[in-house]
């Protein structure tokens, strides 16, 4: 159906893709992988003609024959939606916030002239109705919907023309676990049902593991790796396949020290946000956090899983003390942050949030943003002193003290998100609460940072809380697992214990819904 | 909707009460009498108590402010002390000045800035893109009084097309339109030059949204993506700004309304304070603030329109 050969792409003089070849026959589910910058979504890009300006491209890209680089701009407007339908990442802003869902599904068929405007919403009704939205009217604005609603929406809109080939960009990677399970399960009914050929761009092994009858591995603008799925996850034969199975997998070596001697203690904790506001009036108060309670011991890591929205995040800003809490009681070191945090406790409990892009200001040097939480000391160090101490805290996520004169933007993701670890380090704290801390990274990357984590943990002796939707990472770097659940925490235990033997049926429904590598006895080596 | 409609009119009363209150508190504490302020040195007794009554100035701080409102509401809004005529007469007047040409302005702005914003916007980085960014910030450097000579001189003067200023009065509405156009190209000049660049950043950022790439996957073409999706999400800036240069423009056209002898609310109110007429000032300053709060509401009106998600709020 699709034939990509030899497809070339570079912007300006810079080579991006280097002779790119595959081919997805009808029915057929194609997942390309690859981590951030090795040209997937470019790929996927140039085959809708979307690729940016300044971008030259050479090869071939048939669709049933016709080569799809070879058309005009008139020509590629008349396929995309047409022929070729696409789905983006980011459901939450894939649609205009300024119209109807129905108007944005019913568009794809108007605008190809396809149907009368009462033909389209017609149709488009049975588009939404396809992908399990039939509970939805079409006259809901996008700010009404879920993100998995919202991913299903543009999935409507995306085939409402019966397409003969769908591309899905990271489709689920903005997406909780049981959402992505769905959402993947409704693309697979597509392609079985309707025979439209999809192309799986992700980063993520264990996705295509269990969708894609063919996988294609990408690095650095090649596909260094195909073949059918089992098979290229079973030979690995080329190193980069063998390096991402393993990173995807990566259990860093630890050894737990237990200290039965508690830091941080939350007890019977409850949040709540007053309701929105509906006219003159509030709505009713919105309870984020319902009666929390857990502990947190010396030289443990505990995390802490639940989907978004389920109040780990307001948790967390308790914990910091960012937001205060309506009842119960946090301890940290035994003394109590409620309601207000004791000045001396900051420096003892640090954080390293999400995103190494976001978290960063831009004009600042290293120095300044490493050396920043020394404000919370009532005798900072100055001088040599305070850049001996910034160059100790980067030798310790093994960065050059040499760094310290640069600023964010000359740092890769991975290295920004060491700059963070360092400046949670530089007080000496006992506690540190990793929010998130590895999801915006690659998996390489990702298993580097979890190694330096268990490392810092090992050396310094510190607790670590690890929030996080990702359920593999929790496993590999936690001792003790909390599950959260609609502002509760519905189980904790020891985390082998939660993940081999759930006991809550929604433990068990996450469990279910995470995509799981198969296990190869090669990606332990 | 009916709820933020609702909520948007009693922001609006609020506003307005507060707004008289700080206005007249300002007369208030205006020091020594007004009266004997207003008549000079050499005033009699009797004058100045005829003038205190006339100015209301008579009986309680409440009882003189409740007397204030109640006459506006009333529309009697005191005699000037300067035109011997009711100020409600001198208003209605000027407002027929000021009002068209405000909107003559904002109308010839919005004309101009639109489709040079939009084109900018879509040619980013283009020739194109540089000129217009080069001319409206000439358009904003120039001085719109200068500005406003230059169009006298080469209009009127050389070519002889308009006559240099005046008003003829709404008699003739096309000569009445004639004699605004010069200062409604001078007025919006400056106005267009900054809403250009509004409605081309607004528009930059919104092209860059991630929904744009959605429509251009469902077969839009650039310019489908523009008209269809992008250009209302843009507008929701643009308003913001359209608004507050339609206050600005009903107010602020003193300085053009002088260049081109109008006699506008601007020249009113100017010549009211050159004069110590308080009742003018006092009367004209509640009236345009009651316009600049009647604009933002218009404005939040509009928004809700175009933005669903303000109908719920």
């Amino acid at each position: 159906m699709i034939a990509v050969e030899e497809l070339s792409l570079a912007i300006h003089t810079t080579p991006i893709l280097r002779g790119v070849g595959f081919d997805i026959g009808p029915g057929e589910i194609f997942g390309l992988v690859g981590e951030s910058g090795s040209g997937k979504s470019l790929t996927a890009l140039t085959l809708m003609g979307l690729a940016p300006r300044g971008t030259r491209v050479t090869g071939t890209a048939r669709l049933d024959g016709t080569d799809l680089l070879g058309l005009s701009e008139a020509q590629m407007c008349r396929l995309r939606g047409n022929e070729i339908g696409m789905i983006f990442q980011e459901p939450m802003t894939a649609l205009n916030p300024l119209q109807t869902i129905g108007a944005q599904v019913a568009e794809t068929l108007t605008i190809h002239g396809k149907a009368t405007r009462a033909e389209a919403l017609t149709i488009a009704r049975d588009r939404l109705d396809r992908v399990g939205l039939s509970h939805l009217p079409l006259d809901r604005y996008p700010h009404e919907l879920s993100g998995g609603q919202r991913q299903r929406v543009c999935i409507a809109a995306a085939i409402a023309l019966n397409p003969r080939l769908l591309i899905a960009d990271e489709p689920t990677t903005a997406l909780d676990v049981t959402t992505q399970a769905q959402i993947l399960a409704l693309l697979r009914s597509l392609v079985r049902d309707d025979g439209l050929a999809l192309l799986l761009i992700t980063h993520d092994l264990a996705v295509v593991a269990g969708m894609a009858d063919r996988i294609a591995v990408m690095q650095a603008g090649k596909i260094v790796e195909t073949g059918p799925t089992a098979q290229v996850l079973a030979r690995q034969s080329h190193p980069y396949t063998r390096a991402l199975f393993a990173a995807s997998a990566h259990v860093p070596a630890r050894s737990p020290l237990h200290v039965p001697e508690p830091l941080l203690e939350v007890e019977r904790v409850h949040r709540h946000y007053p309701g929105p506001r509906q006219g003159l009036r509030r709505g009713p108060q919105i309870e984020a956090v319902r009666g929390v309670s857990f502990t947190l011991h010396r030289g443990e890591s505990l995390g802490l899983v639940g989907e978004s929205g389920c109040g780990k995040s307001t948790l967390t800003r308790a914990i910091l003390g960012l937001d205060p809490v309506q009842s119960g009681d946090i301890r940290i070191f035994g003394r109590s942050i409620v309601p207000h945090m004791p000045a001396g406790l900051r420096a003892g409990i640090q954080v390293v949030f999400q995103d190494p892009y976001g978290s960063f200001d831009p004009r600042w040097r290293v120095d300044r943003i490493i050396s920043e939480p020394f404000h919370l000391l009532s005798d900072p160090p100055r001088g040599e002193n305070r850049r001996a101490r910034v160059a100790d805290a980067l030798t310790a996520v093994h960065l050059s003290p040499d760094d310290m004169d640069k600023y964010p933007h000359e740092f890769s993701g991975g290295q920004r998100q060491r700059i963070a670890i360092a400046r949670a380090l530089i007080t000496r704290p006992k506690i540190i609460v990793l929010d998130e801390a590895v999801s915006a990274l690659d998996v390489s990357v990702r298993a580097r940072i979890l190694d330096l984590l268990a490392e810092l943990q090992a050396e310094l002796g510190l607790s670590y809380l690890f929030i996080s939707h990702d359920l593999t990472v929790v496993r590999a770097i936690t001792d003790r697992v909390l599950v959260m659940q609609a502002g509760q925490i519905v189980e904790e235990g020891p985390t082998a214990t939660v993940f081999d033997a759930p006991e809550h049926p929604y433990t068990r429904q996450l469990l279910a819904a995470a995509p799981r590598l198969p296990m190869v006895s090669e990606a332990i080596t | 909707m009916a709820r933020y409609l609702l909520t948007r009119a009693l922001s609006l009363g609020l506003s307005l009460i507060v707004a008289s209150v700080v206005i007249f508190a300002l007369i208030e504490v205006i020091p020594g009498d007004p009266a004997s302020y207003m008549m000079g040195l050499n005033a009699t007794e009797e004058n100045l108590a005829a003038l205190r009554t006339e100015l209301g100035l008579t009986g309680s701080a409440v009882e003189r402010y409740l007397g204030w409102i109640g006459g506006m509401l009333t529309g009697d809004f005191g005699t000037s002390y300067t035109y011997r005529v009711p100020v409600a007469d001198l208003v209605v007047d000027r407002i027929g000045v000021s009002l068209p040409l405000a909107i003559y302005a904002l109308t010839l702005s919005t004309l101009i800035a639109f489709p040079i914003g939009i084109i900018a916007a879509s040619r980013r980085g283009t020739w194109a893109d540089h000129g217009i960014m080069g001319a409206t910030q000439l358009g904003i450097a120039i001085p719109n009084f200068w500005f406003a000579m230059l169009l006298v001189l080469l209009f009127a003067v050389t070519l002889r097309w308009f006559s240099a200023g005046g008003f003829p009065g709404w008699s003739d509405p096309l000569a009445a339109l004639k004699a605004l156009t010069l200062p409604a190209v001078a007025l919006a000049l400056p106005q267009a030059s900054i809403l250009a660049r509004v409605m081309r950043s607004a528009l930059i950022d919104t092209l860059e949204q991630d929904y744009i790439r959605t429509a251009r996957a469902k077969g839009l073409s650039r310019g489908q993506a523009i008209r269809r999706h992008a250009l209302r999400n843009a507008l929701i800036p643009v308003l913001t700004i359209i608004g507050l240069q339609f206050s600005f423009l009903i107010a602020g056209a003193i300085i053009i309304e002088n260049v081109f002898f109008l006699p506008g609310l601007g020249r009113l109110i100017f010549q009211g304070i050159t004069q110590r007429d308080l009742i003018v000032v006092e009367s004209v300053t509640m009236l345009l603030v009651f316009a600049v709060i009647l604009v933002t509401f218009l404005v939040d009106l509009a928004y809700a329109l175009v933005d669903p998600r303000l109908r719920r709020g």
